[in-house]
């Protein structure tokens, strides 16, 4: 790839107490790149990602979105002043595995709400944006339901969907089919898929490995705190170099391509 | 027993026992609402990560909680107006006392309902780049209304039959106008049972209108 990078992490640690879960991570996006993130269940997956979006403070390292560094730096000190933070969080889009939507709020309501209290648009034409974004998704008949109601993948939909309203630069996806009942998996990753052949640039946490072949521009196998292994789908998924990556994907057997 | 019930005496002065149930129920609205402000107040400070908001708002608290109520009362109408070199009106004092107590219990109850609302609901707003009083108020604050309502209901019952302790002060609510009643009837057993069945029908009352306000702020669940 050639092109100026969207999303760069430079020496990013976490820690949580002692507990040393990212230990030096360097790694840049660019724009279209689809990346998914795979490793065994509390390598730091998801803490990873959400230091992207700063949902986790970081213990240390930088990111920069744009060409332009995160924080503000103050006499070798570095915060992260909030409107600055709900900014990046904003050009961000974060899909969750529990999709936490709010369920005091209609599905319609749901995807309206950040574009009316964060992007300050006028209820029509935050309307008007949520009707569209929820037509992609395939909800359009359920503007009026209570996502409680709703099966959970019609709920991941939504918070999709939500997510795609604020027009976000990149987005985040947490294992967003893991609380899902296998039948209502597909339709979760045909949504995926869709955003995928729109050139959208995408990091997604999986243990789908049949999905990520299809679906990623680059696998990230992560694990004891690093990008153990980076590469292609075919590298990693099909050719891993590393043993700890052959290990990890044989307990996973055999996934159809 | 071969007592003779006559309620002629007493309901022949029923207007000086709807006059106390005015008066208690004037003192319970104003005490609660009183009482929310407090309660708001010191659940902010408790919410606070800061010691210095934090720590007074749980002494408040924990005082009021380990202390007798009675004791309240006699404090704002015998001990603080020694403190303050002025005297205080029964109903004053009675106020300070019930909304400084209900304020203690309400503060735990709009603390509950606002840690009640799980981690995913914070991280859902933070997620779509809300701030933190956005998120509070859009967010938050409306579902954590819908858990405060049965507990905030039970606290503010509590706080009604409460202000009966008003009387102590001679503040002129239900009980104490009993209490008159009954010196000039001579006919305790009336009296008396008269104005448990008013505080009855009160609370009954009070409580169909809680359950329909319930029923309003928990539609989506
Ligand atoms: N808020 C937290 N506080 C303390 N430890 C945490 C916290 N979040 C995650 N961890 C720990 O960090 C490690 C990585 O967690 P996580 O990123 O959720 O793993 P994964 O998503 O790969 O399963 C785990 O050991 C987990 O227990
Ligand atoms: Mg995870």
């Amino acid at each position: 790839m050639t092109g100026k990078p969207i999303l760069e992490v430079k020496g990013l640690h976490k820690r949580f107490g002692d507990h040393h879960v990212l230990k030096g991570i360097d790694f840049t996006v660019e724009p279209g790149e689809r990346v998914a993130i795979i490793g065994g269940s509390g390598s730091g997956k998801s803490t990873f990602l959400r230091c992207m979006n700063f949902m986790e403070t970081l213990s240390e390292g930088e990111i920069w979105l744009d060409g332009t560094r995160i924080g503000v730096e103050k006499k070798g000190t570095v915060t992260y002043p909030e409107k600055q933070l709900c900014q990046v969080r904003e050009r961000l889009g974060m899909v969750f595995q529990q999709f936490n939507l709010f369920p005091h709020m209609s599905v319609l309501n749901n995807v309206m709400e950040g574009l009316v209290t964060v992007q300050g648009k006028s209820k029509p034409e935050a309307r008007r944006i949520a009707e569209a974004e929820l037509a992609k998704v395939g909800l359009s008949e359920k503007h009026d339901a209570w996502p409680g109601r709703l099966s959970g993948g019609q709920q991941q939909r939504v918070a999709i969907a939500r997510a795609l309203s604020m027009q976000p630069e990149i987005l985040l996806f947490d294992e967003p089919t893991s609380s899902l009942d296998p039948e209502l998996v597909g339709e979760v990753l045909r949504v995926i898929k869709q955003l995928a052949e729109e050139g959208r640039t995408m990091l997604l946490v999986t243990h789908e490995l049949g999905f990520a072949y299809h679906f990623a521009t680059k696998v990230i196998f992560l694990a004891e705190g690093v990008f153990h292994e980076v590469g292609t789908p075919d590298e990693i998924l099909k050719h891993p170099k590393q043993a700890r990556t052959q290990d990890f994907l044989r307990r996973f057997g055999e996934f159809a391509f | 027993m071969d007592y003779s019930w006559d309620f002629g005496p007493v309901l022949e002065r029923f207007d000086m026992l709807a006059l106390g149930l005015l008066n208690t129920v004037k003192i319970a609205a104003v005490s609660i609402v009183l009482g929310v402000l407090v309660g708001l107040v010191l659940a902010m400070m408790r919410l606070s990560t800061r010691k210095w908001l934090n720590i007074p708002s749980l002494v408040f608290i924990e005082f009021y909680r380990n202390t007798p109520p009675i004791v309240h009362f006699f404090w704002f109408f015998y001990a603080l107006p020694v403190m303050l070199a002025v005297s205080l009106d029964p109903y004053v004092a009675a106020v300070l006392a019930l909304s400084t107590q209900s304020g203690a219990f309400y503060a735990e109850v709009f603390r509950g309902g606002i840690v009640s609302i799980e981690r995913g609901q914070w991280e859902g707003g933070r997620a779509l780049g809300m701030t933190h009083s956005a998120l509070m108020r859009r967010v938050i604050v409306p579902q954590a209304i819908a858990r405060m309502v049965p507990p905030f209901i039970e606290r503010s019952f509590e706080l009604l039959k409460t202000t009966a302790l008003a009387s102590t002060l001679a503040y002129a609510d239900l009980l104490y106008q009993a209490m008159m009643v009954n010196a000039e009837t001579f006919r305790p057993l009336e009296v008396y049972t008269t104005i448990a069945l008013m505080y009855l029908v009160l609370l009954v009352t009070a409580s169909q209108f809680a359950r329909l306000a319930e029923a309003r702020l928990t539609a989506y669940q």
